[in-house]
């Protein structure tokens, strides 16, 4: 059993979905068990994946019993060891608070987005899990597909937004594709482990030159990286709680998964920081990410489209540590797609809990929020001191090692865009934590006269939200062994 | 300047597809009409499609079916050249493309059905005027 | 130097965490009555767990423990020390009277919200802790942070349009220098030194050029504007706002004295004495402190809010520990350090005779407060003892304090800073005086009160006499605090 878990982790969600879909037109109650068991085999496996990983190293997994270079296998290292886990438990914890908003959105839908819902997570984890550059083009067509239709589900604007997002993301899917032809000109392999062992004696060809430079320019686009992220605000604004819980955490951090993945397994650090001479350049523009992101958010004032933005400066944190071609640079890219996705989760949490009670993200419509809603405020407190950077929750941490990874490489104003962005995040999530903390009736000096009960969210959007919020925590008190164990493993030694 | 032109015409597989891909992006880009879009869309997967296509194709080579009949004595060349066959693989890998292709395809359409339901037009500048009235 | 006893503990945890393990109960607690007899277990509690480490360090030992390695040489971890149990123990004694108070002030104004104020004055006690114990900077910059954030609903507690620009204020000071500035130093001196641990004679000796040295302890001063160095200073009359609890320990106490314990923490366990001394970096400090002294003693006096006027009083004051510290010689440190105690006593007797003040006449402008003295004698009676105190004169423990910085100076030959402690002092009781003597003797006429005693409730008025009396008792007993700190300059200076 304990050798099948990267099948298990693909399969399993694979065929739950047409289950689901298939169950939903008996009986739609059978849809949520049915999606919970398939994300909690899909969770422990990649869960017992990472326990193999940190025992053995690797573990290779040949789907079908063909070796490569003609069948697919799947590797799983140190990187994707513990990003799978973090995509996978994601998924489980947004699907269940989610329950009660999709039956309260679209009760007449249940089944189809059960089914949308779990073959996204089958796509992200095989994304992350395969070892095989053509597979990852269609695993990451199947999340994409999968995702506008997710995303579609939402509000009146929801259909344009998605449309807008899937022309880009089509672009960006084929540019990946593109640039996986190239690399199969050369090489005559399409498995990642195959081609890194080609590549080196053509590091002056044009062609993988050309290869790389295509895949890169595809991966931002799909995951928003400046000034490829006009599709992603709207887009995520007008989705559905349900559905932006599960893609805004998860889909941008997969694609910086891929982006790393292609830098340090399928081209090595010496290809991509001594033969390219862009590495500058890229962080630069990261640097304009991650204050544009921050400044584009400051003008939103709305929670939803706030907490987008955010996302687009988070993804300039993450390309830009990991082009800094350092060793602390590349940790805190790593670790911080760890920390992002669970902080991500948090805050969008925290809006489906607030959507759910309140119909509204508007900031006019969160007056007095800490009263009525205590409990999500305070894990919206915990998520937001995690995105600013205070200790000891993890978002300090990986932006300790960014920033200590900016001084190493002399890269003064990355430290200082992060700093920016720290600071702004301190005004955006003050501004709103503000607004939620006065009374609509605060002008008159109060004194006891509002005695609004407490109104909170269902249990079951409760305490997967509390979870979430206490694991930003010890993941923050555990970034030592995060780190020791798991990531220094996962960056080549080469890279220093 | 022969030489240029040469090399482009050696090339010209590379060509037509980055044509057709930049057509496509033009149409993505520029076009107004959300349909017409989506046309430029599956204008540039169809170019990638065919780059792949053209890059198994070798001059001289015949499909990849192994061909050696049963019974005819003991001395049919069972040594297969590759040199003589079209590389299958990328063939094959363009089926799961095509697939992917029809199903995006699928789904901007439905989308744009949506789209055109609420707002009773398929221009985008229409539709966004309609937005910016509703605010 | 000799090595320092280190006994490992769970205890300065616990003294950390005790009033955050408190927070449930309060929040599920069903009457008011139930809600602060936690919070008293606590403060209680807390108090007890302080005092059982005195005695270990007053042996000259140190107390460890380490709660998890997050980065590389850096752990978050606490370290009882002289220094961080002089703190420890002058917030955690406060923080048990505060809560009487605390308790008078707020039933006698029928203030709203009172569980979430009890908890979140729970949540600032434990940071005021942990910056106390911490034991390298990462830790300290932990609970400095998580002061900061636990303090703004308190700030703010009157939800109206006032608190809420000045909550917006105080936040924007107190954090943005801190990620803007202390932030990058730390970072700084972690790639320089690759350790955050506080040690006797610092860290970054022999590790930074002296143009950086100089970079960071600009970032460091500034950074932590809790400590009120001008010009981030304006914070702290902003946050008068608060509810007058509120004002006396945490802007009398807790913040401000996180603020300048952290300066001192890191002038002497980052940089050392001797890195400083050598490249004569005490002047720059001490000049920095004397100009605040003044110009916040000048500000004082052209202010009519009693409370506006402490704030200011308090600016001045912070910078008299910065300036001891700066001194960079033995009796000025001790001087600068139990500086921290006393005035803490006395400040925080002023705030809340300023608070009772409020509760009983519902004045806040000494303009108002003509011939209060005969309405409520005790009250101001305990204001004219911490004045005393405050100014620095006998017998009271602000006479003590002030007499090691004038010894310090003249120890360091800095003659114009003994001119800045004298104008200053006079300048003290130029602020303070009046108001004593237009309280007490005043003509009838101008009297704006009547004639009979009218107190505040008794949960009001204990509070303050108590640490009045503590005021007095510091001059005759302070050795406590003088052997702490003299253990403190031991390690500090290897002697």
């Amino acid at each position: 059993m304990s050798q099948q878990y990267p099948a298990l982790l693909v399969v399993v969600p694979l065929l739950s979905a047409m289950i689901i879909s298939i169950a939903g037109w008996v009986n739609k109650r059978w849809c949520f068990p049915i999606a919970v068991a398939a994300l909690g085999v899909a969770a422990c496996s990649s869960v017992g994946l990472l326990l193999q990983v940190l025992d053995q190293g690797k573990v290779i997994y040949l789907m079908g019993g063909w070796p490569p270079p003609m069948g697919i296998a799947y590797y799983i290292d140190h990187l994707n060891g513990l990003v799978l886990p973090v995509v996978s438990i994601v998924a489980l914890l947004n699907l269940i608070a989610a329950k009660k908003s999709i039956e309260q959105q679209f009760p007449d839908k249940i089944g189809p987005f059960y089914s949308l819902y779990v073959l996204m997570v089958a796509g992200l984890l095989g994304i992350v899990a395969t070892g095989d550059a053509f597979n990852l083009y269609v695993l990451l067509e199947i999340a994409a597909l999968t995702g506008y239709g997710l995303l579609a589900m939402g509000e009146e604007r929801a259909p344009l937004a998605t449309l807008n997002y899937l022309y880009m993301g089509t672009i960006g899917a084929c540019f990946y594709l593109l640039g996986v032809g190239y690399l199969y000109i050369v090489t005559g392999s399409l498995n990642m482990v195959d081609i890194a062992g080609i590549l080196p004696d053509l590091y002056q060809s044009k062609a993988v030159l050309a290869a790389f430079i295509i895949c890169m320019v595809g991966v931002w686009l799909k995951m928003a990286f400046f000034p490829l992220h006009a599709w992603l605000p709207n887009a995520y604004t007008y989705a559905s709680s349900a559905a932006t819980g599960l893609i805004a955490p998860l889909v941008t951090k997969v694609m910086i998964y891929v982006m790393i993945r292609l830098m340090l397994t399928v081209f090595t650090p010496a290809f991509v920081f001594s033969f390219l001479n862009v590495s500058d350049a890229i962080v630069w523009l990261a640097v304009i990410a991650i204050v544009t992101g921050g400044v584009l958010a400051l003008a939103e004032r709305d929670l939803k489209k706030m907490l987008a933005y955010i996302i687009v400066a988070e993804v300039g944190y993450m390309v830009g540590g990991a082009w800094l071609g350092n060793r602390d640079g590349m940790t805190g890219a790593i670790l911080h797609i760890v920390n992002d996705a669970l902080m991500t989760l948090c805050v969008f949490l925290v809006v489906g809990n607030i959507v759910y009670k309140v119909k509204s993200y508007a900031f006019e419509n969160l007056q007095g929020l800490f009263r009525k809603m205590p409990f999500t405020m305070g894990a919206f407190v915990i998520g937001a001191m995690s995105i600013i950077g205070v200790p000891p929750t993890c978002g300090f941490f990986s932006k300790w090692y960014l920033i200590t990874g900016a001084i190493a490489a002399g890269h003064y104003a990355f430290m200082a865009a992060l700093l920016f962005s720290s600071l702004v995040s301190v005004v955006l999530f003050f501004r709103v934590f503000e607004i939620c903390f006065h009374e609509p009736f605060s002008d008159n000096h109060g004194h006891d006269h509002h005695s609004e009960a407490m109104d909170e969210a269902p249990l079951s959007m409760l305490v997967p939200l509390l979870i979430v919020a206490a694991t930003l925590i010890v993941v923050g008190l555990y970034t030592g062994v995060i780190v020791n164990q798991i990531i220094q493993f996962a960056i080549p030694a080469s890279l220093v | 300047m022969t030489d240029l032109v040469s090399t482009i015409i050696a090339k010209y597989n590379y060509w037509i597809y980055i044509t057709l891909m930049m057509i496509g992006l033009y149409a993505m880009i520029a076009k107004n009409n959300l349909i017409k879009k989506i046309v430029g869309m599956s204008m540039f997967q169809t170019a990638i499609i065919l780059f792949y296509v053209s890059i198994g194709v070798k001059k001289g080579a015949t499909i990849p079916i192994l061909e050696y009949s049963h019974g005819h004595g003991h001395d049919t060349q069972l040594v297969v050249h590759a040199a003589d066959y079209v590389n299958p693989l990328p063939h094959v890998l363009m089926l799961t493309a095509i697939v992917v292709g029809v199903a995006t395809l699928g789904v901007a359409l439905a989308l744009s059905i949506r789209i055109y339901d609420r707002y009773n037009t398929l221009e985008e500048d229409e539709i966004l005027t309609q937005i910016r009235e509703e605010k | 130097m000799e090595t320092i006893e280190t006994i490992t503990s769970i205890k300065p945890l616990l003294a950390v965490l005790i009033s955050l393990l408190v927070v449930p109960i309060l929040v599920s607690s069903r009457t008011p009555n139930v809600r602060e007899a936690w919070t008293f277990v606590a403060a209680i509690a807390k108090f007890l767990l302080v005092i059982s480490m005195l005695p270990v360090v007053l042996n000259g030992a140190e107390i460890v423990y380490t709660v998890a390695e997050v980065l590389p040489g850096v752990a978050i971890k606490f370290r009882v020390d002289a220094f961080g149990m002089l703190f420890a123990l002058v917030s955690s004694s406060l923080w048990i009277v505060t809560t009487i108070y605390s308790i008078g002030y707020m039933r006698g104004l029928k203030e709203h919200s009172q569980t979430r104020y009890f908890c979140y004055f729970a949540l600032a006690l434990s940071a005021t802790i942990g910056v106390a114990f911490s034991a390298n900077l990462l830790t300290m910059y932990l609970f400095y942070e998580m002061l900061s954030f636990a303090t703004y609903p308190l700030v703010t507690h009157h939800q109206d349009r006032e608190a809420r620009s000045s909550g917006r204020k105080y936040l924007l000071y107190i954090v943005g220098t801190s990620i803007a500035f202390v932030l990058p130093a730390m970072m700084i001196s972690y790639s320089l030194a690759g350790t955050l641990e506080f040690s006797g004679q610092g860290f970054l000796a022999g590790t930074s050029s002296k143009e950086v040295t100089i970079l960071l302890l600009v970032l460091f001063l500034f950074g932590f504007a809790k400590a009120g160095i001008m010009p981030f200073h304006s914070w702290l009359p902003a946050a008068m706002v608060a509810p007058t609890p509120v004002s006396a320990l945490l802007h009398a106490v807790a913040v401000v004295k996180v603020g300048v314990f952290s300066i001192v923490r890191v002038l002497t366990g980052v940089f050392g004495t001797d890195l400083l001394l050598s490249l004569n970096l005490g002047t720059f400090i001490v000049y920095l402190a004397s100009f605040t002294i003044l110009v916040g003693s000048l500000i004082a006096l052209s202010q009519d809010g009693l409370k506006r006027r402490l704030a200011f009083s308090t600016i001045a004051q912070l910078s008299y520990i910065v300036l001891g510290v700066g001194l960079l010689s033995p009796k000025g440190i001790t001087g600068g350090v139990v500086h921290i105690a006393m005035h803490a006593f006395g400040k925080i007797t002023l705030f809340m005779c300023a608070g009772a003040i409020f509760v009983a006449t519902g004045k806040k402008n000494i303009s108002e407060m003509v011939g209060i003295g005969r309405r409520m004698p005790i009250t101001m009676t305990a204001f004219f003892i911490a004045s005393l105190s405050i100014i620095g004169l006998p017998p009271c423990g602000g006479f003590l304090s002030k007499w090691y910085l004038v010894l310090g100076s003249l120890e360091a030959h800095q003659m114009p800073i003994l001119f800045v402690l004298l104008t200053s002092s006079l300048l003290n009781a130029a602020y303070f005086m009046p108001i004593v003597y237009k309280a007490f003797f005043c003509t009838p006429q101008e009297a704006m009160f009547e004639n009979t005693v009218q107190e505040a409730p008794l949960f009001c008025v204990v509070p303050l006499v108590i640490t009045a009396i503590i005021s007095i008792i510091l001059f005759f007993y302070p050795q406590p605090f003088f052997r702490l700190a003299d253990i403190m300059v031991r390690n500090i200076t290897g002697m």
